[in-house]
């Protein structure tokens, strides 16, 4: 008897999991993340390395790309950054920290309609050069501003 | 995870203004505790957003995306009544997903 009580108790621990984890959404059939996150670029120290890695080396300076960011950050755990890109053709867009640890910050393709527009909030550990990069048409583009930085904060 | 995503969608004109809030830490690796031992990184490093099931967006996040990351991204050819789908995950594993509609 005590087998039994504990086989069913067993079997129902094992059923209120799984329901936990469907709630949770944990079993859901998700979307599938296409590429391998790139190591080899998010962990570069050198920014001119780190465009590089992610596929956007030689870049052309370019003023059709538009960096909205504040001109001095107070806190540079939680630093707005909004860019957009008017050059046509553009496919994906990759935001970098030149002074950060980790410069690079971000890289975002846009599919199926989606504009060549991001606008996230990033840490910067000091003043630095904020750059962004996209590819347009075959070819990379880049443009930059410099955001003061008061109080560092990478790492929130 | 779904809660600890907030989303919103609203018509800006053609265009579907999305906005995504997602809790989590975003720990860098490189920060100490309190008893100066090394916080091990932790941070949401893909997403991928859908509208009405077809990938619009999809990205590779580092940890310098802030704590509690916000994005917000645009979407020709959306309307209201249309749903837009947001699936994250990060480098321990977990997915947090959510889902609205467009208003």
């Amino acid at each position: 008897m005590n087998q039994l009580r504990r086989a069913f108790l067993k079997n129902a621990g094992a059923v209120g999991t799984v329901a936990i984890a469907i709630a949770a959404g944990l079993l859901k059939p998700g979307v599938v993340f296409a590429a391998a996150w790139n190591n080899l670029a998010f962990t570069a120290k050198d920014p001119a390395e780190a465009m590089k890695n992610a596929g956007y080396g030689g870049a052309t300076e370019s003023s059709d790309i538009v960096i909205k960011a504040p001109d001095i950050a107070e806190n540079g755990a939680v630093v707005p950054v909004t860019a957009t890109s008017n050059i046509p053709g553009t496919t994906s867009m990759a935001i970098f920290v030149e002074k950060n640890p980790a410069p690079m910050i971000a890289d975002f393709e846009f599919l199926n309609g989606a504009e060549p527009y991001i606008s996230t909030r990033i840490k910067m550990a000091k003043t630095s050069i904020v750059r962004v990069t996209v590819k347009a048409g075959g070819k990379n583009y880049t443009s930059s501003r410099e955001v003061k930085v008061t109080i560092g904060g990478c790492g929130g | 995870m779904a809660e600890a995503m907030k989303m919103r969608a609203t018509m800006e004109g053609n265009v579907v203004d999305v906005k995504v809030l997602i809790q989590h830490p975003m720990d860098t690796g490189i920060m100490k505790d309190k008893n100066d031992k090394l916080i091990p990184a932790f941070f949401i490093n893909q997403v991928v957003a859908t509208l009405n099931g077809k990938t619009v967006l999809e990205s590779q996040w580092g940890v310098g995306i802030a704590k509690n990351p916000f994005i917000g991204f645009r979407i020709k050819g959306g309307k209201p009544g249309d749903k837009v789908g947001v699936n994250a995950v990060d480098n321990l594993g977990t997915k947090y997903d959510g889902e609205v509609v467009v208003a």
